[in-house]
């Protein structure tokens, strides 16, 4: 591990630093029962096996439950910090972005308390930039006022397509992904599918036309024939 | 059992010699040697009498406070016999060895061995093995020489033994002197009742039938062991009282982590003690998930725990000390002045422990269990990884509710999904599901008539993909109508 890092830095050296580093997102989800900002956010985790520091306040729990390791797959260990109050959240989360061997730092904060204000933000994305370990924001029931991260996401889950091998159950999970606000990116919006067993996200050309995609190609097919 | 300890290098045996300590009235004997007491030399009485009684007398000053260090510090070192040792008194030790005489080869041999380890000291000792307390300082100071009592000849062998060693005060022992009550056998020979009325009024040390049920072992007398002083420990000792330890403790932190360093240890814990000036102690005390021995680190971890410190009118001493100390190697940092991850992880732990409690931070891991919210359980974080790899085979919601919620059904087709639901006032009606996945209750963990649950992942109106379950089944005979709850909730 010590030896890859120095070879990196040392091969690395006069190169221009990567744009694209890691840094303090945002996600609001839809709904607060609505576990797709969850599933976007480890979709788009590093790969390693690094452990995750995993915040959570008393709320957030509360009514939106807590990640289920079953679910989520065991290969990569959470470090799960219960507490009451969103101050100590992302004190919480300050601490965890002094440390670099973490893969990353996901804090989940309900409403808009007045300690989640511009500055707290502004710092939480200076430390994930200098320890560059990627750290995420869920805010449940929040509006998205003034905040210093660098990109905001609005998430929420679509109704799928049906499954390939049985027509009545739910497919591959799709997302509505929002991003209203970037500083590195172009905003756009899209209509995302996630490949679990692939462990890939594709993007699926939304379908404005409603009665065509309800009736699932027969009223063409009847047409045809 | 009883230790004599002979105070300082031993000066010939023929020379008559005294310690004496002040008294009331002038220096008083406090030890004599063996010449001495021939010469009629008794302790307790004045040394300007005892001068006239023997002209050759050697005086020298007993240092009393040194000597009950040096027995505290050799109540320690008897745990090489046994595990539970005190200091009795100002002159003797009491082991209680119960247990532990056959590693020595029976009580016998024991008594000899002890002699012989305490000879090597330089110390002459008296011994005695008895079921009490009291029993073992009588016969210890007044029987024979290495004198064993068993359990039920307790009566025979101190009937023999004067009252004195009874452990009475002076006084009560002049009295029954005066009585006429010269042995235990003859004490224990009198009625009590004519007994009781006399001392029903005196304190433990005044009272001999208290003190003889504590010999017979009648009345209970346990013996509270010290613990073993911290290995490593310093401590700031103040001109005047302060009320806040926060400026010394960095440099308490540099030297403990200094006399680690030096051993080669680190610790797993801090206990600082504030000594108040009103005789009483305060303590506060941090624990690490890994050893360490970093100044910094170990400052860092009384952050906000200081306040928790109770100063009363102030402090004038305080202490911090080492726990749980282990071997600790150094580490080699790498070329890149980075150091190892795993180090900047525990540290990071043990902040977050330290500042909200080592409840608040675990770490979730599979667990056997088909039962969803005991599939999953909570391990102190930094616990060692388990290699066994559990797979979940059957699709899992990423996030599960601590206590399901029960909605309403509004249609339900009896072996299927509900056709809609009122979930948290909102209605939401079932486009796709699948399931149901039957998980029976673990009968060997669950009470009797725990329902099974059939689990439904469905599909509402607007994509909301719900982990549902109904608990039980129609006419199962445990309970009434089967309910339904939400348990979690899919990407």
């Amino acid at each position: 591990m010590g030896s890859l890092r120095v070879e990196k830095r040392l091969a690395g050296q006069g190169d221009q630093p990567d744009p694209l580093k890691h840094t303090l997102s945002e996600i609001f989800p839809a709904r607060v029962t609505d576990a797709a900002a969850v599933g976007y956010l480890l979709a788009r985790l590093p790969r390693t096996n690094a452990p995750v520091l995993w915040v959570q306040d008393r709320l957030s729990r509360r009514e939106s439950g807590r990640p289920y390791l079953a679910g989520m797959g065991a290969s990569r260990p959470i470090i799960m910090v219960n507490l009451s109050r969103a101050v100590d959240v992302l004190w919480a989360m300050e601490d965890g972005l002094r440390c670099r061997a973490l893969g990353a730092v996901v804090g989940e904060v309900w409403g808009d308390p007045p300690a989640l204000d511009f500055t707290a933000t502004k710092r939480l994305a200076l430390r994930s930039e200098a320890a560059d370990v990627p750290c995420w924001l869920i805010r449940r029931a929040a509006t998205a006022n003034l905040s210093a991260a660098r990109d905001r996401w609005r998430i929420g889950s679509v109704p799928s397509a049906a499954h390939p091998d049985d027509a009545q159950s739910p497919g591959p999970p799709r997302w509505a992904l929002d991003l209203f606000r970037s500083r590195r990116k172009k905003p756009g919006q899209w209509v995302a599918e996630y490949d679990r067993a692939a462990d890939r996200l594709y993007h699926v050309a939304p379908v404005r036309d409603g009665p065509l995609d309800a009736g699932d190609g027969a009223a063409r097919e009847r047409a045809a024939g | 059992m009883r230790v004599m300890e002979r105070h300082g290098n031993a000066p010939p045996d023929d020379i008559p010699l005294v310690l004496a300590r002040e008294g009331h009235h002038g220096p008083v004997i406090h030890a004599a040697n063996r010449t001495a007491r021939q010469t009629g030399i008794h302790p307790g009485s004045r040394v300007v009498d005892m001068r006239a009684i023997c002209p050759e007398l050697q005086v020298e000053y007993a240092d009393e406070a040194g000597d009950r260090a040096a027995l505290d510090r050799l109540v320690l070192w008897a745990r090489r016999w046994c595990p539970w040792t005190v200091r009795d008194g100002d002159d003797g030790l009491i082991l209680d060895t119960t247990g532990s005489d056959h590693l020595l080869g029976g009580e016998a041999a024991m008594l000899v061995e002890m002699e012989t380890q305490l000879s090597l000291l330089g110390l002459t000792s008296r011994l005695a093995v008895a079921p009490t307390w009291g029993a073992a300082w009588a016969l210890a100071r007044f029987g024979p020489v290495r004198s064993i009592c068993g359990a039920d000849e307790v009566d025979f062998k101190l009937g023999a033994l004067p009252v004195t060693g009874l452990r009475l005060d002076p006084d009560t022992v002049l009295l029954l002197r005066r009585l006429g009550l010269k042995t235990i056998g003859a004490l224990m020979d009198v009625p009590r009742l004519s007994l009781t009325r006399r001392f029903v009024k005196a304190g433990l040390a005044a009272n001999p039938l208290l003190r003889l049920d504590q010999a017979l072992g009648k009345l209970a007398e346990p013996v509270s062991s010290v613990d073993a002083a911290p290995q490593f420990r310093v401590q700031s000792r103040l001109a005047e009282p302060i009320f806040d330890p926060t400026p010394y403790l960095p440099e308490l932190c540099e030297d403990l982590c200094a006399q680690l360093k030096q051993a080669g240890m680190g610790c797993r814990g801090l206990h600082l003690c504030v000594y108040k000036t009103d005789g009483d102690i305060s303590h506060v005390d941090v624990a690490t998930s890994a050893a360490s021995r970093d100044p910094a680190h170990l400052h860092s971890l009384f952050r906000d725990k200081v306040d928790a410190i109770n100063p009363g009118y102030g402090f004038d001493l305080i202490t911090l000390a080492a726990g749980a100390v282990e071997p600790m190697q150094t580490v080699q940092n790498h070329l890149d002045g980075g150091s190892d991850d795993d180090l900047h992880l525990t540290r990071l732990v043990d902040r977050l422990s330290a500042k909200f409690g080592p409840r608040a931070v675990s770490r979730p891991a599979l667990r056997e269990s088909h039962i969803p919210e005991r599939a999953e359980g909570q391990m102190p974080a930094l616990a060692a990884m388990t290699d066994t790899a559990l797979v979940t085979t059957k699709e899992r919601p990423l996030r599960l509710l601590d206590h399901p919620e029960e909605v309403r059904v509004l249609y339900a087709v009896p072996e299927g999904p509900p056709a809609q639901f009122v979930w948290r006032r909102q209605t939401h009606r079932v486009a796709r599901y699948a399931g149901p996945e039957r998980i029976a209750p673990e009968w060997w963990k669950d009470r009797p008539g725990t329902r099974l649950r059939d689990y439904f992942k469905v599909e509402d109106q607007t994509g909301l993909r719900i982990w549902l379950y109904r608990e039980g089944l129609h006419e199962d005979g445990r309970g009434g109508d089967p309910r339904w709850f939400v348990h979690g909730c899919f990407a």
